[in-house]
């Protein structure tokens, strides 16, 4: 738990190293190949912030297949159109360059679907090929400067290097370095949320409205990507940030940034760094608001920010919380948990569990930013009788094969554990992205106290769901 | 028609009776277009994955490998190596000096630790753009462990998912004729262009045997490189999923004299003649084939007819529309849906051939859309226009239809029910009916019209009452 108000004047000092880790052990071997990976690709996060701007259509610079296999794989989750062009670059491009192609795409895009911004973002093929995707749009609005033309933004997101966590930081980061307009004015605070659910969003919304502070998100795809139904099949969904409100985030009087891995918060690092850097506006980084520590910090930050306490509603909410951390304790208490997914989600629930007396024996998760162990280890200081295994970098054949050492009661993370949970016969309690083999995956819960509240109630019925399924006796009162 | 959304697109769709039938098909998709299709890698990954005893190992980032991961309801009868998503995961230094190391040692580990029967290595996109050798490293390795490991040349970007099924093709093609034959009857033959979703490949394999014919080789669903490698020995190929296995077919027929047949086993009709075709084909060598097939079909009507004559009752009258990947599927289709007392209104594909359109055109009912390629804004303007019941499609159709308030059916590669055979068409008409007879569209707004949320809250109680 820790907030940093960034003085934009001043380099951040890095984080301080935490002391008695275990050390993970090394693999047997260096292998090299991935079997069953626990991360997916960086324009597939990019796609999902362009997707929470209002009138924004996502557009993969590169060959058909990225944009599709992307909207499958996004519409299994939040069972929601996710329209995402494509220029569809054939063998003939891959050789001459793209642009040409990129700039009919876009052209397409604004007349047929009206798009109030597209969001460009590259893919392997094109940032091989060396296609100047900036270049190829200064042309572009030179070529059509008699039409009036969407704001275009484009993100450089090379599929062979991170994930699609770095992914959708570079596309959050790319919209407030070239959408962002100086000497604009705003009520508005900034907030990054992260990649989190559609719930989430909603309820963050409903966080600042208490305490009446007016709230820019990016992205925000509450709705975009949980609509309600509708009479007809909207071209562009509604909802979505603004992109007046997103122009104006430079006069915003601070910015809220979560994640607890994310790169330091300078001007090429993240929107929150850059923000502060290049007009000033103070940010406060956090976590994830996720469990009782970090939400605290988070309405802490909120009542600074606002000159208000934390109204009566969320402080019941959090004596709600406790109240149910008491209640509950004794079913989950030194229950062995294992945690895989993306790396600032897996601190805040590393954070909760730890919280709880859950103990996190593995943390795990495909990314490389080289901050998780570090984070992992502040979120169970004082907590855990022994710092978890952290791994970063690793698929779901190295997740396996340290779980069957470990002999965990209990997987926290996305759809993709299930088949090992279903070999270790432990419960596996959803939650991120992806959600596949669930149902409402995008309406989880995950954040603040509430947020805490949900997921309590979902580990502890799942421990006393499996006392039940393992008696002999079937207990109907426990 | 409503008015056209891309006029660039105008000569991809058809109103049958509008003018002679003429449909452009196998182009590059427009650019910005949102097509529905997919990619090279798609296709090949498709008809190559569910062999289940082989290594498929995705050269290139890691999304290729991710986003196929077990997404497909392929099963398998033995091992399951197939469920499993490998990737060299190319980082950025790979792609500046070149892949091709990490590329041998990703498949020297996966093959020690899986002890697959055969590798099969996918090119991506970034692939065929740094140039690495795949043949070269294939037949290095190959030569190392001694099992055959087949390159597969699926750059993304070379064209749509039908190249990617010849790829998969060519690459099947190089196992067969190097197995043991010796023990395969006259009465044989191999199953081509099915993929075992759910199992269907077991319910088509019984109605052979109890033909009295033995099945060599499934390919691909529940496939085996041992049987695809004496596959060559059998009798007779029966080609399903023509798009996908068609190339394949005419490559045995070339080098092996064996021939095909073109069949469907979806639908009463389809069902029933793919069985007599074969039937057909072996009578001269069983003289007893063509009744025991007939036996066959009596006892499988006798069971399904009354089931669909009950839900008929329902749906009569009932419009559907149909996007598939291939045209050919269509055509089974329109004929299931015929036996259900319903029209097929829109019936389109990503990738139909010239030959599939104008079959397709055949069949459909005067009035029917016929389309290629299509995307989003065309797909949900064509259901309003018809006003459609149902829709069948994939998971990117899905949320089409139920933005606009019309049931679905998934028929795709991603389904876990079984669609063929006579069971099968139980199963696809009590899904039509569990989704077609919902009460849930009588209150989506545009079935209950746009009643204003008004009525339901303040000041109105009085009225109501």
């Amino acid at each position: 738990m820790s907030i940093t108000e960034i003085d934009p004047l001043e380099t951040p000092a890095p984080a301080p190293a935490t002391a008695g880790p275990k050390p993970i052990k090394p693999k047997a071997e260096p292998f090299v190949s991935t079997t069953n990976a626990c991360k997916l690709c960086k324009p597939l996060g990019a796609t999902l912030v362009f997707k929470g701007i209002e009138g924004g259509v996502p557009f993969l610079h590169g060959s058909q297949g990225c944009a599709t296999y992307m909207r499958r794989y996004i519409i299994s989750h939040f069972r929601e159109p996710m329209d995402i062009a494509s220029s569809s670059l054939g063998e003939k491009q891959a050789i001459y360059g793209g642009a040409a192609n990129l700039k009919k795409g876009l052209l397409t895009v604004m007349d047929k679907y009206g798009a109030g911004l597209i969001g460009v973002a590259t893919t392997c093929l094109t940032e091989t090929i060396g296609d100047d995707v900036p270049g190829a749009l200064l042309e572009f609005r030179r070529e059509f400067a008699d039409l009036e033309l969407a704001p275009v933004v484009n993100v450089s997101t090379p599929s062979y290097s991170g994930s699609h966590m770095e992914g959708f930081t570079a596309a959050v980061r790319a919209v407030a370095d070239q959408l962002v307009r100086t000497g604009l004015k705003t009520d508005a605070v900034n907030c990054f949320p992260g990649f989190v659910s559609c719930e989430d969003l909603r309820h963050l919304k409903d966080v600042f409205a208490a305490f009446e502070l007016p709230v820019t998100l990016l992205p925000d795809y509450s709705e975009t990507l949980d609509g309600p139904a509708l009479e007809d099949y909207e071209k562009i969904t509604s909802g979505g940030t603004p992109v007046k409100a997103l122009e104006a985030m430079g006069g915003a009087p601070a910015s809220f940034e979560f994640g607890a891995t994310l790169p330091p918060p300078g001007e090429a690092g993240t929107a929150g760094g850059l923000l502060a850097a290049r007009h000033g506006v103070p940010l406060h980084r956090m976590g994830l608001p996720i469990g009782l520590r970090e939400s605290d910090a988070f309405f802490q930050a909120l009542e600074t920010v606002s000159c208000r306490p934390t109204p009566r509603r969320h402080a019941l909410e959090r004596g709600r919380l406790l109240d149910a951390f008491v209640d509950g304790h004794k079913y989950v208490a030194q229950k062995r948990c294992v945690l895989y997914g993306e790396e600032d989600l897996l601190v805040g629930l590393t954070s909760f569990m730890a919280e709880i007396g859950v103990i996190p024996v593995l943390v795990a998760g495909g990314g490389r930013s080289g901050r998780l162990k570090d984070a992992v280890h502040a979120a169970c200081e004082g907590l855990v009788p022994e710092m978890p295994e952290v791994a970063e970098g690793v698929d779901f054949y190295d997740i396996a094969d340290k779980a069957r050492e470990l002999a965990p009661d209990l997987f926290l993370g996305h759809s993709k554990g299930y088949r090992l949970a279903r070999e270790l016969n432990v419960p596996l309690i959803r939650v991120g992205f992806p959600i596949h083999d669930r149902f409402g995956g995008h309406r989880t819960r995950h954040l603040c106290y509430q947020g805490a509240l949900d997921l309590l109630d979902r580990v502890v019925n799942a421990m006393i769901e499996k006392k039940q399924t393992d008696s002999d006796i079937g207990y109907g009162y426990i | 028609m409503s008015e056209l959304i891309f006029e660039e697109r105008a000569d991809q769709i058809h109103v049958k009776g509008e003018g002679p039938f003429k449909l452009a098909c196998n182009r590059e998709s427009l650019a910005g277009a949102v097509s529905q299709r997919a990619c090279v890698f798609c296709g090949s990954r498709v008809v190559l994955y569910p062999i289940a005893d082989a290594l498929h190992l995705v050269h290139g980032p890691i999304g290729c490998a991710a986003y196929t991961w077990d997404i497909r309801g392929a099963l398998s009868s033995g091992p399951e190596l197939h469920r499993l998503s490998f990737s060299t995961d190319l980082q950025e230094t790979d792609v500046i000096f070149g892949g091709e190391k990490k590329l041998e040692a990703a498949l020297l580990e996966l093959i020690d630790r899986h002890a697959p029967k055969a590798a099969f290595v996918y090119s991506t996109c970034i692939v065929g753009i740094i140039g690495d050798d795949l043949q070269a490293v294939c037949k290095k390795v190959s030569a190392a462990k001694g099992i055959p490991v087949i390159p597969v040349q699926s750059e993304g970007f070379k064209g749509n998912k039908r190249e990617g099924y010849l790829a998969a093709c060519k690459a099947m093609f190089t196992l067969m004729g190097t197995g043991d034959t010796s023990d395969i009857g006259p009465l044989s033959l191999n199953i081509l262009g099915d993929f075992n979703l759910a199992g269907e490949i077991w319910i088509i394999r019984d109605y052979f045997r109890r033909m009295g014919i033995e099945t060599v080789a499934n390919i691909t669903g529940d496939g085996r490189v041992g049987d695809i490698a004496r596959a060559h020995g059998a009798a007779l190929n029966v080609v399903q999923c023509s798009g996908s296995t068609m190339d394949l077919a005419k490559m045995m027929k070339e080098k092996f004299g064996i021939p095909f047949v073109k069949v469907s086993y979806f639908g009463i009709e389809d069902m029933a003649e793919a069985l007599y075709t074969v039937a057909r084909f072996f009578k001269d060598k069983d003289p007893n084939m063509l009744e025991r097939t007939q036996e066959l079909v009596r006892e499988e009507l006798a069971v399904l007819y009354p089931r669909l004559q009950e839900l008929r009752r329902d749906l009569e009258g009932k419009k559907a529309a149909i996007y598939v990947g291939g045209a050919f599927k269509a055509f089974s289709l329109i004929k299931a849906f015929r036996h259900l007392g319903m029209s097929v209104v829109i019936a389109g594909s990503q990738t139909g051939t010239e030959e599939d359109y104008e079959e397709l055109a055949q069949i459909c009912d005067p009035g029917t859309i016929i389309v290629d390629d299509a995307n989003p804004l065309e797909l949900s303007a064509f259901l309003k226009e018809k006003d459609v019941d149902i829709f069948v499609g994939g998971v990117k159709e899905r949320p089409i239809a139920y933005k606009l308030g019309v049931g679905f059916c998934d028929h795709n590669h991603e389904r876990k029910e079984a669609l063929e055979g006579f069971v099968g068409m139980v199963n696809f008409a009590l899904e039509v009916h569990r989704t077609v007879m919902s009460p849930v569209w009588r209150f989506v707004p545009r079935r209950a019209g746009n009643r204003p949320d008004a009525s339901l809250a303040c000041g109105s109680v009085e009225e109501r009452s």
